[in-house]
């Protein structure tokens, strides 16, 4: 449990706190910047939690802030640090941003959240749209107080009641990212597929879902040993890591009889997450070579191509290639697409807006070096090529949707579930340069 | 002196500021007061600017009541605000209050005046009334009281919102006089038909219990309390749990909280149908309760394991930690299932937030210890991310060197040689060091990781060099077979400068003396500078240079003579004048004795990778996700006993507002009274600053105190010797030790015997044959060290964390 929660500027100044126990002195913040300093001084490693006189420091970084909670006992860290983290959703879905002007705007909603959302270091309600019902930026008027929605101690406690469309609809997004680490010479060392399953659910009432995957999806039913393995088109075996789902979906039903079953938060939610461990030839490769002529000048020739079927289309590709910090007038050619120089990044990003599959394009950039060289230069260069891409209408894993059926006990109205498939890279699609 | 003529300026101003504010008409003042805050929070950021330099605080305050009074500033406006006979511009200015509180201002002057805003139906006016009492009750306990009335109305308020606000508020006021009023107000929410209030009431047993545990007991909220464990409300479940469970823990005696059958069903039911939040709370509650059925056992694994699919990282690991221990009561084949079941969950806590991952990373450290298969085909999703923060590229290390075996090694091995190329210093040393465990951990890769060092030691930077040879050391010490490395290592010999470095390629000429030509030019050139070597190399130099004699007597005659000469006369430290004295005396004798002695086979380590001591695994393992897990420490060592304990901290926390209080009521009067100001200021001095030097004289008289501590609680073994963090440096203490125990028949367990740098260094010379310490008296070593550990002053005590 948490003993006080403080937001912090980035020079360490308390810009609002709330002390939930009064076991802490409230003073034992102002060591907290020094103590960071001198980590640093220290090493490399600063950890996320450190421990003081008996204070125990916990923290997380946001645009700008420490978002910090004090706690004298063995606390369940975990706990604390995600709830921290909660808070910062919170708080960013109430103000769009999170950062000192919106806290210092904003600090009587704050402290009303915060009373809420914890109370003497436990945390309890954290669901925006559940607070929204009763915390509001605009005060009450006189007569009409405020009540706690029924949801906050509910058995369904992330929806709310006397939900009302006209229309009925379900929006599902299969959303699957890849994650990759290629090797120079193109042999992957890593890589992953993380799928999810978004939700927008626009539903009256307290509808109940079914999803179905589609109908090769084979949740391993006896013993579950290392995963549920799932069947493609194909026929082969895919080894579906872990499924995580919302807190909505009945987790023992799951369990039992592999049914998806749950009553779904209003609005926008994920529904489900899973991750897929099979290794996944890269769908846009990068081939690149970095020649140093004379050291007064670089020339990069990089080649793309697209590892996918025809008729898939590869959207708003970004290829980053990192380039010395001290590099100067770039010139570019290329097949497709347009090149940048981001001298703030030190790197060159090549757009290329449509990508289709087994298409492969090429690219030449020189750029040139001051006679003067800086020795820490190669050791930048040492970042790895990152790529962004969006493919629409197809899913890696090979997983589909097959039904999504939504009843309402007591409304019985007709509704519209809509499906969609995409294909993104992950944060971490990286290909490692030659040296 | 600075600092203090500025804020003079500063508050000059203000009270210029202020004082135009005053011949205003009411109307115009409200326009106005909004100029006036904008204008208020510059100058509180001087204010909290000079708070944080401890030392003028006093002075800071004293300023202030000197230049407050006259102006009748802000704090006056408001307080003409509060007081307003329209309540648009109360609430502006309890608004307006509030955000000077939040500033860090201290605001209590006007608790009276806030108090009389106390009764109003403005649910967000009364709300920024509670927390302003809250946050000032402690100042002025005895008005406190006026607030009670209301406090007890509001809980029988029609709104469930408003009846929960009340008795949360006042359980959160921390004042004695008020935890008389609590009884029948609290007694009503807890029975309360609407479960809102039924929670927070749950909670504010706990409260309660914490201010006052006798008359928390003797009312009788303890038993309705446990009542609530049987509510028809999960949330009022799991918040009953949470508290029960911190009663329990603060005193044991009350024995509140024993889980029977009953109970146990309830929350297995409870527990799939509350909040993520209650969830972990009820996991927790899972975990502590003791079960010696089997059948029992089983059934909680049964219902705790959906919960690995839960979204939330900490609901998954406090799942993992309550199906941990109800694990060894359960047969071999459902251990293995279950812990299969748990391995991809685990994995899976690798893509939460960098922070969150962190506590998982050094969960899966201790879990990896006990369990070792469980991740076995994992390794690659360890594998470190460009851009992750150096704090997880440092566990993940830790955990791949741990995964490593020989099926995976190459591909580990190839990701290592990346690392170590990385700009981060730190990181590629940890990265070089991560390829000499390999090489020790697995035999069959020895050869493939050595070259790899070598390949590194070739073109490298200084610190990759230095790395590169005491990571060899290492690895020489495990395999004979690496000779043919020797001669590469000696190529640099010049660019070594750290002292552990130094030592290593040392120990490495003196244990491969008859491999390598020139052993005696070389040592030579280091004995020349003997003086000026650090203490580790000095007594590497006198064990290198001792078995150099004992290999080739004839060549290296002077050299011993040298060496032994200077550091017996000319050292001032016991501890290489010892050692220098016992080997010229071993030296001197009998050769073959000497011999037996100095170049006896030393004891065959098996892996560098650190270990926790067993006693500790097994506490951690009942701590998972809690900051012992995280700092691999048992609790009590941070928790502590003495100044920095967890009573100690209260007690601060305490006096800190009590001195705050204090410091108000004298502001206070100053207030009513200004002639006198000036007057105050000689008296003030000396109320105030014992607090002020107390706090910055604490380091010295602690470190006293905890000296004593430590040969107070110290165990009959050997005194601590050596902290964890030093690596393989030698203490100076360590070879009289060694000597002792030579004299000695039972051999005394060298200490720190979990770390094998230091067994290479410390033992080489004058090892008796093997003697392993017994685990226990390691296991004490241990504790010790982190008992010394915490009990250093500040930066150690931050240091022994990471």
């Amino acid at each position: 449990m948490a003993s006080a929660v403080f937001f912090l500027d980035l020079k360490g100044k308390p810009l609002l706190s709330r002390n939930y126990r009064g076991d802490i002195p409230m003073s034992a913040v102002e060591k907290f910047p020094m103590l960071l300093l001198d980590a640093e001084e220290e090493s490399s490693v600063v950890p996320p939690c450190f421990s003081h006189e008996g204070v125990n420091y916990l923290y997380i970084i946001h645009n700008n802030l420490y978002i910090l909670a004090l706690t004298k006992r063995n606390s369940n860290a975990a706990e604390i640090l995600l709830f921290l983290h909660r808070v910062v959703k919170v708080l960013t879905e109430y103000f769009k941003e999170l950062e000192e002007e919106s806290i210092r705007d904003n600090f009587v909603v704050i402290y009303e959240l915060l009373d809420e959302m914890m109370d003497f270091g436990y945390p309890q309600t954290t669901d925006t749209k559940i607070l929204q019902e009763y915390i509001t930026q605009e005060s009450h008027a006189l007569e009409v107080q405020a009540r706690p929605p029924v949801a906050v101690t509910n058995a369904v406690s992330w929806r709310g009641e006397g939900i009302m469309y006209r229309k009925n609809e379900a929006f599902l997004d299969v959303v699957e990212s890849v994650n990759l680490l290629v090797s120079p010479t193109g042999q992957v060392l890593r890589s992953e597929i993380l799928g999810s399953v978004q939700m927008k659910c626009y539903l009256s009432g307290m509808p109940e879902l079914r999803l179905g995957l589609n109908d090769k999806v084979i949740f391993d039913h006896q013993s579950n040993t290392t995963g549920q393995s799932v069947m493609t088109r194909g026929g082969k075996a895919i080894e579906m890591e872990d499924v995580k789902f919302h807190q909505c979906v009945r987790l023992s039903r799951f369990e039992n009889d592999r049914t998806i079953s749950f009553i779904p938060p209003d609005g926008e939610f994920e529904l489900m997450s899973y991750r897929l461990n099979t290794s996944v030839k890269p769908l846009i490769w990068v081939d690149c070579k970095i020649v140093n002529f004379s050291s007064s000048r670089i020339e990069i020739v990089a080649k793309a191509r697209a590892q996918f079927k025809k008729r898939s289309t590869a959207n708003n590709v970004e290829i980053k290639i990192p380039v010395p910090d001290d590099a100067d007038s770039p010139k570019f050619k290329t097949t497709a697409g347009n090149v940048k120089w981001h001298p703030e990044d030190s790197c060159i990003i090549w757009k290329i807006k449509q990508f289709g599959g087994t298409r492969e394009f090429s690219m030449r950039t020189e750029l040139g070096l001051p006679s003067v060289k800086d020795t820490d230069s190669y050791a930048k260069l040492k970042r790895p090529i990152s790529v962004n891409f969006t493919i629409p209408y197809f899913t890696t894993s090979g997983i589909q949707v097959r039904y999504l059926k939504i009843i309402e006990p007591k409304l019985q109205y007709q509704s519209y579930p809509w499906v969609r498939y995409i294909t993104k890279s992950g944060p971490d699609y990286t290909i490692r340069l030659a040296n | 002196m600075k600092p203090i003529s500025t804020e003079l300026k500063v508050y000059i101003f203000c009270g210029g500021g202020g004082g135009l504010f005053e011949g205003l008409v009411p109307e115009e003042r409200a326009v106005r007061g909004l100029k006036g805050k904008v204008r208020g929070q510059t100058i509180s950021v001087a204010v909290t600017n000079t708070y944080r330099k401890a030392g003028f605080m006093s002075l800071e305050r004293r300023l202030r009541r000197v230049f407050q009074a006259p102006k009748k500033g802000e704090t006056f406006e408001l307080r003409n605000g509060l007081v307003s006979q329209y309540a648009y511009e109360r609430k502006e200015a309890i608004q307006r209050t509030i955000a000077a509180m939040t500033l860090g201002k201290d605001v209590s002057a006007l608790f009276p005046d806030v108090l009389k805003n106390i009764a109003t139906h403005d649910l967000d006016q009364k709300k920024l009334v509670y927390l302003y009492l809250m946050n000032y009750a402690k100042s002025h306990p005895e008005l406190c009281i006026l607030a009670v009335n209301t406090f007890v109305q509001d809980t029988e308020d029609p709104n469930p919102l408003v009846r929960a606000l009340a008795i949360r508020t006042m359980g959160c006021i921390r004042v004695d006089k008020m935890v008389d009023y609590m009884n029948i107000p609290l007694r009503r929410t807890l029975k309360d038909d609407n479960p809102y209030v039924r929670k927070t009431a749950a909670i504010c047993v706990a409260k309660l219990f914490d201010l006052n545990p006798q008359l928390c007991q003797e009312e009788g909220f303890l038993s309705d309390l446990q009542g609530l464990v049987d509510d028809a409300n999960p949330m009022v479940v799991a918040n009953a749990v949470s508290a029960l469970a911190e009663i329990q823990e603060s005193d044991p005696a009350t024995e509140c909280f024993k889980i029977n059958t009953l109970t146990l069903n309830k929350l297995l039911v409870a527990l799939n149908e509350c909040t993520e939040w209650g969830r972990i709370a009820i996991l927790t509650a899972l975990a502590e309760y003791v079960t010696d059925d089997v059948k029992e056992a089983e059934h909680i694994c049964e219902r705790v394991v959906p919960q690995f699919q839960h979204a939330n990282p900490s609901v998954v690991l406090a799942a993992v930690k309550a199906v941990l221990q109800h694990l060894s009561l359960q047969p071999q084949a459902a251990q293995d299932t279950l812990l299969r079941k748990m391995s991809s969950p685990l994995v899976t806590l690798v893509s939460s937030a960098p922070e969150v991952q962190y506590v998982a990373l050094r969960n899966i450290r201790i879990i990896l210890q006990k369990y070792p298969q469980i991740l076995n085909k994992e390794l690659r999703v360890f594998f470190c991310k460009y851009n992750d923060p150096p704090y997880l590229k440092f566990e993940k290390l830790e955990i791949m060197v741990v995964l490593a075996n020989s099926t995976n090694v190459d591909q580990l091995l190839a990701e290592l040689k990346e690392y170590s190329m990385e700009v981060d210093m730190d990181f590629c040393r940890r990265a070089i060091r991560a390829i000499g465990q390999c090489a020790i951990k697995i035999e069959s890769a020895a050869e493939k990781c050595v070259n790899a060092l070598l390949d590194l030691f070739e073109n490298k930077a200084n610190y990759v060099v230095q790395e590169v040879v005491i990571t060899m050391r290492d690895v020489l010490r495990r395999y004979k077979s690496f000779n043919s490395a020797i001669p590469v290592l000696c190529q640099n010999l010049e660019d070594l400068d750290e002292p552990e470095a130094r030592a290593a390629i040392i120990w490495i000429l003196g244990e491969y003396a008859e491999k390598i030509d020139n052993t005696g030019e070389i040592l030579d050139s280091y004995v020349s500078t003997f003086l000026e070597e650090a203490t580790q190399v000095q007594l590497q130099l006198l064990t290198a240079c001792a078995k150099l004699y004992i290999k080739s007597p004839d060549t290296s005659q002077s050299l011993i003579q040298n060496v032994l000469q200077t550091a017996t006369t000319k050292s001032d430290n016991a501890d290489i004048r010892d050692r220098a004295y016992i080997y010229w005396r071993l030296l001197s004798s009998d050769t073959a004795v000497a011999k037996d002695i100095v170049l006896s086979d030393k004891p065959p380590i098996e892996s560098t990778i650190e270990k926790l001591p067993p006693l500790l695994l097994n506490e951690l393992l009942g701590e998972l996700s809690t900051l012992a897990s995280v700092y691999h420490k048992p609790a009590a060592s941070f928790m502590g006993t003495g100044r920095f304990g967890a009573e100690a901290v209260q007690k601060r926390a305490i006096e800190e507002q009590q001195q705050l209080a204090k410091e108000d009521v004298v502001a206070n009067t100053e207030n009513s009274v200004n002639g006198e100001n000036l007057l105050d200021l000689d008296f003030d001095t000396s109320s105030s600053t014992p607090a002020a030097s107390a706090s910055t004289t604490t380091g010295t008289s602690n470190a006293m105190g905890d000296l004593t501590d430590i040969f107070a609680s110290a165990t009959p073994s050997p005194p601590p010797q050596q902290q964890p963090q030093n690596g393989g440096a030698k203490p100076p203490s360590n070879p009289n030790q060694d000597i002792l125990s030579m004299f000695d028949d039972a051999p005394k367990p060298p200490a720190a015997s979990n770390n094998t740098n230091f067994i290479t260094t410390g033992l080489d010379g004058l090892n008796l044959g093997g003697s392993t310490p017994p685990p226990p008296q390691q296991n004490q070593n241990q504790n010790q060290n982190q008992n010394q550990n915490h009990n250093q002053s500040n930066n150690e005590d931050l240091l022994g964390l990471f």
